[in-house]
């Protein structure tokens, strides 16, 4: 008997099927499944891992192993319907993102990692966004938002953004 | 010398630049088509050979000498990949040249899947990149509406796809082994080598993979002619058999405390002062530089002393850093702390660490946990030679890792503690008087968000 899918919609794994001519086998389906789901719900938790890997043909296991690996997919709730990643690599330290990201997570009362309690607003540490040009950056949902102040960066932040793509 | 024109980066600025219409009316995938209707695989490969050109990823591998690896009348699929998951600290060209000039890629991609005999080429791109992203995936859908891409194209027997794959935010992707394990849908787990890639690479079938930039030269060398390629940059040096040379246009990513931060293009070799002053109007506020990274943060630090020093692919080692790595120079000005960077340093690394190695896991962790300790107030001396310690027993490059990950950790480590020591022993008596000449073992500081 199949089990019955609660986590992922049939469009979802419409989704996933369109891209398995892609590869030759379906395990490297594995990361696109992820992000197809996390755009969707913004978080995988554990029963849409053991569903894709039903799909996939895979042990649940294996799907948790690559999940796990990359810091990229939340597990236990949602991010916030804004995910904004706030570099600290060396370019943007130099002009302050450090600073940015304190002051942000003050101003939004969060924890970084932390979501803001109406599930708005969820403020991550990044490693190098590769977008030093305009450092201190920071990457909201698909904006980069350039050259950020303390005070841009908290106005530009209560905005309303397009999911991420 | 003749005033330097960019070629890279000549789409900057044309309006609507990235489409295909405006790289046709650039010269754009006319060599493509002269290449499909006259020319074998083989004439492709020893162009690039002849080119001189040298991988822009960060390793500096001639690129063609890498293409003869694969083996010879393999039955197939032979795989290309190409590595966007621009992650170096201070790199962004790959950015640049993907969301301004998508087709210069392409064509670039194209011509090495000719060359390599690939029918499938998988981009993967780091995930921080939407915007690359649509405009890669807008120009592919372009490239098969122009027939460049597909089935049989141009009636030559050849086909090829371009995939898309988007990475997860993880430094290691960018290692090629990584890369590949990352793809098959695995942690992104380094290989041991060998077998190299071009033997055993992709789904265990050869592969090759090449960064982004050195796609682009490709394109241009199609267009431009090898001898244009090599009259640009560093010759080899005549007394060293070994030297590949320096060929070639290069972009150099210049950010930090300067003026007016971007993405420059310059022959091979321009030094990080004309760099600075040249393009980015100097260093910031009218300050003096006291380092600067030569190539991205893994390649260590040069002193405001060792900027004259040319940005080719052997300068940098000349003063002690490990090489030109992605020719990200970023410029820390005389007012920053160097514990301050090094401890930034050692916190990316700490993050990035993929955790197969113990002595790169545990180095770049403990590394960490000393600069912390050292950056509140309570280092010792002694700290600095447990740095050097790590810094000098984990990597490749003694033999402890996989793959280069902890070399690039440990590189800024022995260069900013070689380079600045009077600094950091000046800063660990001035914070921990009482302190800073105890050697007995002091317990570790907690840290937040290290992994």
């Amino acid at each position: 008997m199949i089990a019955q899918r609660k986590v992922l919609t049939d469009e979802m794994v419409a989704k996933i099927e369109a891209l398995a001519p892609r590869y030759p086998n379906r395990r490297a389906l594995t990361l696109p499944a992820l992000h197809i789901v996390n755009a969707e719900l913004r978080h995988v938790p554990l029963e849409a891992v053991v569903e894709i890997a039903q799909v996939l043909g895979l042990a649940p296991a294996e799907v948790q192993d690559t999940l796990s690996f990359y810091q990229f997919f939340h597990q236990e709730k949602p991010h916030g319907t804004v995910r904004a990643f706030v570099c600290r690599s060396v370019s943007c330290a130099l002009r302050g993102g450090d600073h940015l990201l304190e002051h942000l997570c003050h101003a939004y009362g969060v924890q970084p990692y932390g979501t803001t309690p109406d599930g708005q607003l969820t403020i991550e540490p990044a490693e190098c966004l590769g977008a030093c040009d305009f450092a201190p950056c920071i990457l909201a949902n698909d904006d980069l938002l350039t050259d950020m102040t303390p005070e841009t960066a908290t106005a530009e932040l209560k905005k309303p953004r397009a999911r991420a793509t | 010398m003749t005033p330097f024109k960019p070629v890279l980066l000549e789409a900057i600025g044309v309006p609507d630049g990235h489409t295909i219409a405006s790289y046709k009316s650039r010269g754009g995938y006319a060599p493509l088509e002269a290449t499909l209707a006259a020319k074998q695989p083989i004439d492709v490969v020893e162009m690039v050979k002849a080119s001189g050109l040298r991988g822009r990823g960060g390793a500096g591998f001639p690129t063609g000498l890498k293409w003869t690896f694969l083996p010879k009348d393999h039955p197939g699929p032979i795989y290309l990949c190409i590595n966007a998951d621009e992650s170096e600290p201070g790199t962004f060209n790959n950015r640049i040249l993907m969301e301004d000039d998508p087709h210069q890629v392409i064509e670039g991609i194209i011509l090495s899947s000719f060359a390599t005999r690939a029918s499938t080429a998988y981009l993967y791109l780091r995930y921080e990149y939407p915007r690359a992203w649509h405009r890669l995936q807008a120009a592919i859908d372009e490239a098969y509406a122009a027939g460049y891409l597909g089935t049989n194209i141009r009636g030559t027997g050849f086909s090829l796809d371009i995939y898309l794959h988007r990475g997860a935010a993880a430094y290691i992707c960018g290692e090629e082994t990584g890369l590949i394990e990352s793809l098959e849908g695995k942690r992104a787990w380094p290989r041991i080598k060998p077998p190299f890639p071009a033997i055993e690479g992709l789904f265990r079938k050869p592969t090759v993979v090449n960064n982004v930039e050195t796609m682009a030269c490709v394109a241009q060398i199609a267009r431009r002619g090898v001898e244009w390629f090599k009259s640009i940059g560093v010759p080899a040096d005549p007394n060293n058999p070994r030297d590949p040379g320096s060929y070639g246009p290069k972009l150099y990513c210049l950010s930090g405390h300067v003026e007016k931060p971007g993405c420059y293009e310059a022959p091979l070799g321009i030094t990080a002062r004309q760099l600075i002053d040249e393009f980015g109007g100097g260093v910031w506020k009218g300050r003096a530089a006291k380092a600067v990274i030569p190539g991205g943060i893994s390649m260590g630090l040069m002193t405001a002393s060792e900027l004259d020093t040319p940005l080719d692919f052997a300068g940098p080692g000349k003063v002690g850093c490990l090489g030109l790595g992605t020719a990200a120079v970023v410029v820390i000005d005389d007012q920053t702390s160097i514990v301050d960077f090094l401890h930034n340093s050692a916190r990316f690394f700490a993050h990035e660490s993929c955790g197969q190695c113990t002595p790169c896991r545990e180095g770049t962790s403990w590394s960490l946990r000393i600069l912390e300790r050292i950056k509140a107030g309570k280092g010792r001396l002694k700290d600095l030679d447990i740095l050097l310690e790590l810094g000098t027993t984990m990597g490749m490059m003694p033999g402890s890792t996989i793959c280069g990950l902890a070399d690039g950790a440990a590189w800024p480590m022995k260069n900013a503690i070689k380079k600045f020591r009077g600094e950091f022993e000046d800063y660990i008596k001035r914070t921990n008087p009482s302190g800073w000449m105890v050697t007995d073992p002091v317990p570790a500081l907690q840290i937040v968000g290290a992994h």
